[in-house]
C-alpha cells in the first residue's frame, strides 16, 4: 500500500512538471504573439 | 511551400490553422492525460509509474522532432532562401527546448522508483542533455543574429550540424548498454500493449497538434516584430531626405 501510494506521488510530480511547462510555454507564446501584432496595428495606424 | 514564403499569404493560412492545432490539440492531450491518470490498468513490472510514459514519451518525441523541424527550415534557408524559413526555425527552439527539459526530467522521475537513481551517464540520457544544450546554443545565436544583424545562415549550419545528434539518440539503447529499454515502437512493429499504446499515440498526435499551434503562435509573433521593424526603417529613411534638404538649406545662411 505505502509503496503504491509513493509511486502516485511520482506519477503527480511528473505530471505537474509536463503540465506546468506546457502551461507556462502556451500562455507566453500567445501573450507575445498578441502583444507583437497589437504593436504592428499601433505603428500601421500612426 | 514556396507559396507560403509570402508572409501575407502564410498569416491567412496561420490565422485559422494555429486555433485548429490548438483545440485539437488541447481536447486529445487532455483526453489522453485523463485516460493515462485515470482508466490506464496499471503495468505487471513497473506499477504506477507506467502513467509517467504518456507524458515522457510525447515529450522526448517532440524534443527530437523540434530539431528535425530546425534542421529542415535550416535547409530551407541554405538552399532555396525561403524567407520564412529562419524564422520557422526560431519559432521551433524554444518549444523544442522547453519539451526537451520536460522530457528529462519527467524521465529522471521516473527513473528514480523504477531503477533507483535520478540520472545515470548513459547514452540515451546524455544524448537526451546534450540536445537540450544544443537548444540553448541556437537560442542564443538565432537572437544574437537578429539583433546584431548578422545572416541567419549561420544558425542555420549550427542547425543543420546539430542534426547529426538525433540519429545518436534513436540509435543510444543499441549502440550502448543502457538502463533505458531498448526502442518499444519501431516500423510497423510494438512491444507495447494495447492498452497502453493506444493512449500513447493519442497522448503523442495531441502533444504534437499543441507543439505546431505553439509554433505558428510564435511565427506569427516573429512576422509582426519583422513588419515593425521594417515599416520603422521605411519611415525613419523617408524622413532622412526631409533632415537632409533642410540641413543643406540652412548650411550657407
Amino acid at each position: 500500500m505505502y509503496e503504491n501510494l509513493a509511486q502516485w506521488d511520482y506519477v503527480i510530480a511528473a505530471y505537474a512538471v509536463g503540465l506546468v511547462a506546457l502551461g507556462a510555454l502556451l500562455a507566453a507564446s500567445y501573450a507575445n504573439m498578441r502583444r507583437a501584432e497589437k504593436r504592428r496595428e499601433e505603428i500601421k495606424r500612426r | 511551400m514556396h507559396i507560403y514564403a509570402n508572409p501575407k499569404r502564410f498569416l491567412s493560412l496561420a490565422r485559422w490553422l494555429m486555433p485548429l492545432c490548438f483545440a485539437s490539440g488541447l481536447v486529445l492531450a487532455l483526453g489522453a492525460v485523463m485516460w493515462g491518470l485515470f482508466v490506464v490498468p496499471p503495468d505487471r513490472l513497473m506499477g504506477e509509474t507506467v502513467r509517467i510514459l504518456f507524458i515522457h514519451v510525447p515529450a522526448a518525441w517532440l524534443g527530437m522532432g523540434g530539431w528535425a523541424g530546425i534542421a529542415i527550415s535550416s535547409a530551407a534557408l541554405l538552399i532555396w532562401k525561403h524567407p520564412l524559413a529562419a524564422l520557422s526555425a526560431r519559432a521551433i527552439a524554444v518549444p523544442g527546448l522547453v519539451f526537451t527539459i520536460v522530457c528529462l526530467l519527467t524521465g529522471s522521475i521516473w527513473g528514480r522508483p523504477t531503477w533507483g537513481t535520478w540520472w545515470v551517464w548513459d547514452g540515451r540520457l546524455t544524448s537526451m542533455l546534450v540536445l537540450a544544450f544544443l537548444y540553448v546554443g541556437y537560442i542564443a545565436l538565432a537572437q544574437a543574429g537578429a539583433r546584431e544583424g548578422v545572416s541567419p545562415r549561420v544558425a542555420a549550419i549550427f542547425g543543420m550540424v546539430g542534426a547529426v545528434n538525433i540519429p545518436i539518440i534513436n540509435r543510444s539503447v543499441v549502440w550502448w548498454n543502457s538502463l533505458h529499454q531498448p526502442p518499444s515502437i519501431t516500423a510497423g512493429k510494438s512491444a507495447i500493449e494495447a492498452t497502453f499504446l493506444v493512449p500513447l499515440l493519442v497522448a503523442v498526435v495531441g502533444f504534437t497538434l499543441l507543439f505546431a499551434g505553439i509554433v505558428l503562435m510564435r511565427m506569427r509573433a516573429l512576422i509582426a516584430e519583422a513588419q515593425i521593424e521594417a515599416r520603422l526603417k521605411r519611415r525613419a529613411l523617408d524622413a532622412e531626405p526631409a533632415h537632409g534638404g533642410a540641413g543643406a538649406a540652412m548650411g550657407p545662411a
